[in-house]
């Protein structure tokens, strides 16, 4: 390798690095006939970069030239930074030789659309067929859909790639055309719904003929910018939530806005990245997914925004105490999942336990239940009161901010009290 | 206080469930043959390992534990701790006293504790999937994909399987340095490996330069500026990255080695 392939490696890899996914799960493959690698269903990481984000996939570009003039991309057109592009053979013959020494589960496949979506497609497909019929690649495959591509090309991408996602990047419309003038929604969803037709037609032929291949068995997934523009978390969940309901959609993920474009008058003056609120919506991301919450649960007309200062499930049940309290020794799982304090694991641990006898608040505890704020939600075995009858939901909010704000209120009014006493 | 001495093998350990059965006797410790007495030892029984213990309780596990349960104990034995067999010993004495299925009942203090070793071990794995970096070296006109590690517990045996699967079509090795053993893959079999001029083939753990293939101080340099430019400056925060990825492991990740910045 050359050093102008180390240096096209830096520039490709730092125009694709605001792409967020990273995820290597959701599909299974075994080594087929001698050749390299394999997939394992719930991935692997296999490093982390300074900023604590995964490495899981070469996550790179084929090329950062772009037509387009997208306000919130380090790629636009009107930036002024070094381009380069990889030959497709190339970018296969890297891929090959980090997977062999383990760097990575993979790759992800994204690019700066040339000449036209169809082109662009056209020479991605390239890379990633070389992979898999040329290297004989079982790895793990990401495809970004460029907007606006047939579905044709759609198809043919998705029978060598795992995963392919089309990025909705800002959730109304009115917003993303102001940013992105050459994008509308109909160019975004079009090949979401290519990608999510050609996946049932695949799910159809499988069960006639069990050896057709498998069409992006991962599903896909999109990604939304959040800070940008003025959307509300309500807007944004429900858009999620909407996208869940589809059969193909995986994961969305939420990208807090990192000002990479500082001349732009469309784009709001920040200082930091909204790291807190992109945190807040991943957790009212995973309510949805996997603890049966219903999206007007978290976010509706009253309350529009995640509350920053506490986690959305724990928000949501002070916001409801007529819910509680929860019975541990009787409850069904789902109720148990509701209560602040309680993950998936400890829920199935405490449903299969409760078989064998009553749980007591120290058995609770070495479950892993978070007894600083399941108690005040719960009931069981040897816990005579039920405590949010006593505590005022601005007591529990209290107690439960770090750092304890219970503390700092007492603090506040100690030399209050005194100068009363005086 | 009932000691069983027993000779440090799983077989053993076994063996220790048989007599203790057949005795009546239920040890507060069991101790491997260089562990020392605690002082208030009233009695201390030698357990003898035989094929004919070990595999009637090796038979009444499979019947009476889940695929999972079974699991479990092999990764708890693999964690090498001295407090495993008293651990294994007490989960299995439980199981086979009990008229029903308790292995989930994990509000019990033993089958929690089985479970959470486990879980370590299995942890440690999961870390040498992810951790693990192959360097290419020449043997004799042979490239073959070395690997050193040196895990937390004893668990490269657990990892062999995936990474076999992986990477069917290349020779690898994968040395554990602390245990002063391996496994080389020679694209049909693994076999176990044990090193015997390691003062210059490996230097504090790791391959000595020599001995790689010409391009491989290249790829790690690429991987390395890879990783570098990946990274969004905006949004440093060393803090969880050494959370996710633990400095232990550093040694053997060329991303992580900031004097190839310089090259």
């Amino acid at each position: 390798m050359k050093d102008s392939t180390i240096k096209k490696l830096e520039i490709l890899a730092e125009s694709a690095k605001y792409d967020v996914s990273c995820a290597s799960s959701g599909t299974t493959r075994k080594n087929q006939n001698g050749g390299i690698g394999s997939a394992r269903g719930w991935g692997i990481c296999h490093s982390y970069t300074a900023d604590g984000r995964c490495v899981s996939l070469l996550k790179i570009m084929l090329t950062n030239f772009c037509l387009y003039d997208c306000a919130y991309c380090v790629n636009r057109r009107s930036n002024d930074i070094e381009r380069a592009a990889f030959s497709p053979k190339e970018l296969a013959e890297l891929t090959i030789e980090f997977y062999r020494r383990n760097y990575i589960e993979g790759l992800f496949l994204s690019s700066g659309i040339i000449k036209n979506a169809d082109h662009t497609m056209e020479r991605m497909i390239r890379v990633i067929k070389d992979l898999r019929t040329v290297h004989r690649f079982n790895g793990y495959i990401h495809m970004k859909t460029i907007p606006g591509a047939s579905s044709e090309l759609v198809y043919q991408a998705g029978l060598y790639a795992d995963r392919l996602s089309v990025n909705l990047e800002i959730a109304t419309e009115p917003n993303l055309k102001h940013l992105a003038p050459d994008k509308d929604h109909q160019s975004i969803y079009l090949p979401m719904r290519h990608i999510q037709q050609h996946m049932i037609e695949n799910k159809e032929e499988r069960q006639k003929f069990r050896h057709a291949p498998k069409f992006a068995a991962a599903g896909q997934s999109t990604q939304i910018i959040v800070g940008a523009t003025d959307e509300t978390d309500q807007q944004i969940l429900q858009l999620t939530s909407k996208l869940y309901k589809r059969p193909s959609m995986k994961r969305v993920y939420y990208s807090g806005f990192v000002p990479v474009n500082s001349y732009d008058k469309r784009l709001p003056v920040v200082k930091d990245v909204p790291r807190i609120r992109e945190n807040r919506l991943y957790q009212a991301d995973w309510l949805l997914r996997f603890y049966h919450f219903n999206v007007d649960e978290i976010v509706n007309d009253d309350h529009q925004e995640l509350d920053l200062d506490m986690d959305p499930k724990l928000s949501w049940a002070i916001r409801n105490p007529s819910y509680f309290p929860i019975d541990i020794n009787r409850a069904s799982y789902e109720k148990i999942l509701r209560v602040p304090g309680i993950g998936v694991k400890s829920a199935r641990l405490i449903v299969s336990a409760r078989r064998h006898g009553r749980l007591n608040l120290d058995a609770l505890k070495r479950i892993g239940v978070v007894l600083k704020r399941a108690q005040f939600f719960i009931i069981c075995h040897e816990m005579h009161s039920f405590k949010l009858q006593e505590a005022s939901a601005d007591y529990i909010r209290l107690s439960l901010k770090e750092p304890s704000g219970l503390e700092q209120a007492q603090a506040k009014q100690a030399p209050k009290q005194l100068v009363m006493t005086l | 206080m009932i000691v069983f001495r027993y000779d440090n093998s799983f077989e053993g350990l076994l063996s220790a469930i048989f007599d203790a059965f057949s005795l009546k006797k239920w040890p507060q410790l069991i101790l491997a043959p260089d562990e020392v007495l605690p002082l208030l030892t009233s009695e201390e029984y030698y357990v003898q390992t035989t094929e004919g213990k070990y595999s009637r309780v090796s038979l009444a596990m499979k019947k009476r534990l889940s695929k999972t349960a079974l699991m479990q104990l092999t990764y708890v034995w693999y964690s090498e701790l001295p407090e495993r067999s008293l651990l294994i010993f007490n989960y299995l004495a439980k199981i086979f006293k009990a008229t029903h299925d308790i292995s989930h009942n994990f509000a019990d203090l033993d089958i929690l504790a089985i479970k959470k070793l486990a879980k370590k071990v299995s942890h440690e794995r999961h870390y040498l999937m992810m951790f693990i970096r192959f360097n290419a070296i020449d043997n004799q006109g042979d490239k073959v994909y070395f690997a050193t590690v040196s895990p937390r517990y004893n668990s490269l045996p657990l990892t062999i399987d995936f990474f076999q699967d992986r990477f069917a079509d290349q020779k690898w090795a994968i040395f554990d340095t602390k245990r002063q053993y391996g496994y080389f893959y020679d694209l049909a079999q693994t076999e176990i490996i044990t090193l015997n001029e390691q003062d210059n083939f490996l230097v504090n753990g790791s391959i000595n330069d020599d001995f790689l293939s010409p391009s491989e101080k290249q790829f790690q340099h690429m991987w390395y500026r890879y990783c570098q430019s990946i990274t969004i400056k905006e949004r440093i925060n060393p803090k969880l990255q050494r959370q996710f990825m633990p400095t232990r492991f550093w040694q053997h990740l060329p991303e992580t080695w900031h004097d190839l910045d310089n090259i």
